[in-house]
């Protein structure tokens, strides 16, 4: 070990001027990647079409507080049918506020400012999102735009079963389903996400995380919702459970074609499951480009900022934790 | 020289569900060796015993079978030899929201490990904890000694518990998943912050952590945990590049790498440009 283990005091100079890889190294980091050879989670044959489903306009959300804070400030885009869109950025840039805001979850003392929400249902009717309340909003909610939210693993409710909970949406947005339909609905959804239809007794304490997060993917399907929102809906599961979850979202967009707004902070992740990523700071979506863009040239500095915060594992970025050299610039 | 031997160690819980009892073997027959100036690192899923073998170190629990030596001697259990145990092993817990106390200052924090293992008396303890700050990088000192954990944000308070661990002298530092809790963009400062006081202090190191990357560039070593057992260990870059357990490969595998997707080396042959190295245009830290 200690051969690529720098001498301490030589390491700083000599080290930053061999740090931008050579034709060599590339080469050498292109076999080494062979080795770990990733399975393409999106796959080519993304369902994606032109027609919009969700057109957002200049939306700005603030809190009401002393003095207010403007968490959302005229985020604008729009999600095609069948997208993937990432919302990428660090704890407190509004992502979460934005997500609430698009089907208007959130509660004071945030407020909608300005800006518009329009749905566009596959039934060729707009929707006014912002304009719905009361019983409309209600129906609207779960069967249109669905959510998986964050913390997910701890959002079931632990006094009553797995089947209890998905008969409450039933019973909620379909009345006219039977207790038998009821019963087969919520067996088939369970199925759906990869979780025997048996343990439709359990309780959340008997399910493990991974089970819980695909009982709340399941739930947020029930409804064969048109768009899925999923606010950090893998971040308490290890890297084996979550790309099962990421597996099992990106199948079941292929089959039943919804579009996703995938939020987490985990940008190589994001690269890899979306077709588009928006990157926010600050209440604002500073770039919104393709993956692949955006990973081969961000414009923007926070971009390149945010890629620059995760080492590479095959490659060589990242060595100067173990080598040193950044000694100065972490003082 | 300092070293943390674990030897053999094994540890079973007792789970009691109603009136039956069954076992569960959450550390099997696990040894490494943790020397001075050297990182070693625990990677695997949730629940394959990393945070036991953490808490075996720590002396939270004890191993059901097994030893632990430091520097060839068993280890102190307990009164006067446990403290003088605690002064040599530190650690540093993942969540630095929960770590802190809310109701004390971060004074607070760092005057009680340094009054009670005697590394300050009452005159010299505010100098030593200002210094102690200032070695984390949190200056200028005099300003957070007297702030509260609410005041900090995520990065600084994982600071505080960095400094706080560093109070009493330890030569041996365990840090369970230091930088998991924070926001990405502070991650790298304080990895470079403990890679920096790991070389000026020569501590011996246990790195626990899911993420490999991380572990790859951080530390000598690695030890690859499956269900309580060790399926690999070896040199970092060598079970990185070269993994030989199949389960080792899985958590390969897993892990978000766009550097190694098929679609992205696509891209790049298409664009005809190499792999991009993100971290080398790093302008801030």
């Amino acid at each position: 070990m200690s051969t690529r283990t720098p001498d301490p005091a030589s390491a700083p100079a000599a080290d930053a001027a061999d740090h931008h890889p050579s034709a060599a190294d590339l080469a050498a980091s292109a076999a080494n990647r062979e080795l770990v050879d990733i399975e393409d989670l999106r796959g080519d044959d993304s369902p994606l079409s032109q027609e919009p489903v969700l057109t957002v306009r200049d939306l700005s959300i603030e809190y009401e507080v002393d003095p207010p804070v403007r968490a959302v400030r005229s985020a604008s885009f729009q999600l095609r049918r069948g997208e993937v869109l990432g919302l990428a950025g660090e704890s407190g840039c509004g992502k979460t506020t934005l997500a609430y805001g698009l089907n208007q979850l959130h509660r004071p003392p945030a407020r909608i400012v300005e800006g518009s929400v329009t749905f566009h249902g596959q039934d060729g009717h707009d929707v006014d999102v912002l304009a719905l309340h009361g019983a409309d909003l209600r129906a609207f909610h779960w069967s249109r735009i669905a959510m998986v939210f964050q913390g997910a693993m701890n959002s079931l409710n632990p006094v009553i079963s797995v089947r209890a909970q998905l008969d409450d949406v039933f019973t909620t947005h379909r009345p006219d389903m039977s207790k038998a339909e009821r019963l087969s609905r919520s067996r088939e959804l369970l199925d759906l996400v990869g979780v025997d239809p048996d343990r439709i007794g359990a309780f959340a304490h008997e399910l493990s995380g991974g089970m819980r997060q695909r009982v709340m993917i399941a739930m947020a399907l029930a409804l064969d919702p048109e768009l899925m929102i999923m606010d950090e809906p893998t971040t308490a599961l290890d890297v084996v459970v979550q790309r099962e979850i990421l597996q099992e979202i990106l199948r079941l967009r292929h089959e039943l074609g919804f579009a996703v707004i995938f939020i987490t902070h985990d940008l190589p992740m994001l690269l890899e499951i979306s077709d588009r990523i928006a990157v926010m700071r600050a209440g604002r979506i500073v770039e919104l480009e393709t993956a692949e863009e955006l990973y081969f040239a961000p414009k923007h500095p926070y971009t390149r900022t945010l890629l620059g915060s995760f080492p590479s594992l095959t490659g060589d970025a990242g060595d100067f934790i173990r080598a040193g050299y950044s000694d100065e610039e972490t003082r | 020289m300092t070293t943390l031997t674990a030897q053999n160690i094994h540890k079973t819980y007792l789970l009691r569900s109603g009136l039956r009892f069954s076992k569960l073997q959450a550390v099997k027959d696990v040894s490494f060796e943790l020397t001075a100036g050297r990182t070693v690192a625990l990677v695997g899923q949730s629940g394959s015993g990393k945070s036991t073998i953490a808490k075996l170190l720590m002396q939270l629990e004890h191993p059901t079978s097994g030893q632990l030596l430091l520097d060839g001697k068993p280890i102190g259990r307990r009164g006067a030899a446990l403290t003088a145990y605690r002064d040599d092993v530190q650690m540093v817990f993942q969540d630095p929201f929960a770590s802190l106390n809310p109701f004390h200052s971060i004074g607070h924090h760092l005057r009680r490990p340094l009054l009670l293992h005697g590394k300050a008396t009452a005159k010299t303890v505010d100098a030593r904890a200002a210094e102690l700050l200032e070695r984390v990088n949190l200056s200028p000192a005099a300003s957070f000694l007297e702030r509260r954990p609410h005041e900090l944000s995520g990065g600084q308070r994982q600071r505080v518990a960095i400094a706080r661990a560093l109070a009493p002298g330890p030569k041996v530092l365990v840090a369970d998943e230091p930088v998991s809790m924070l926001d990405v963009s502070v991650r790298l400062g304080v990895l470079n912050l403990l890679a920096r006081l790991q070389r000026e202090e020569q501590l011996a190191m246990l790195y626990i952590t899911h993420d490999l990357a991380t572990a790859r560039h951080f530390s000598d070593e690695i030890l690859v945990m499956y269900k309580g057992e060790v399926v690999e260990r070896g040199a970092a870059d060598d079970v990185i590049l070269n993994p030989q357990a199949e389960f080792t490969r899985t958590l390969l595998k897993a892990a978000p790498e766009p550097g190694t997707n098929q679609r992205f080396l696509a891209e790049a042959r298409r664009r005809g440009v190499p792999m991009p190295d993100h971290l080398a245009h790093r302008e801030d830290q």
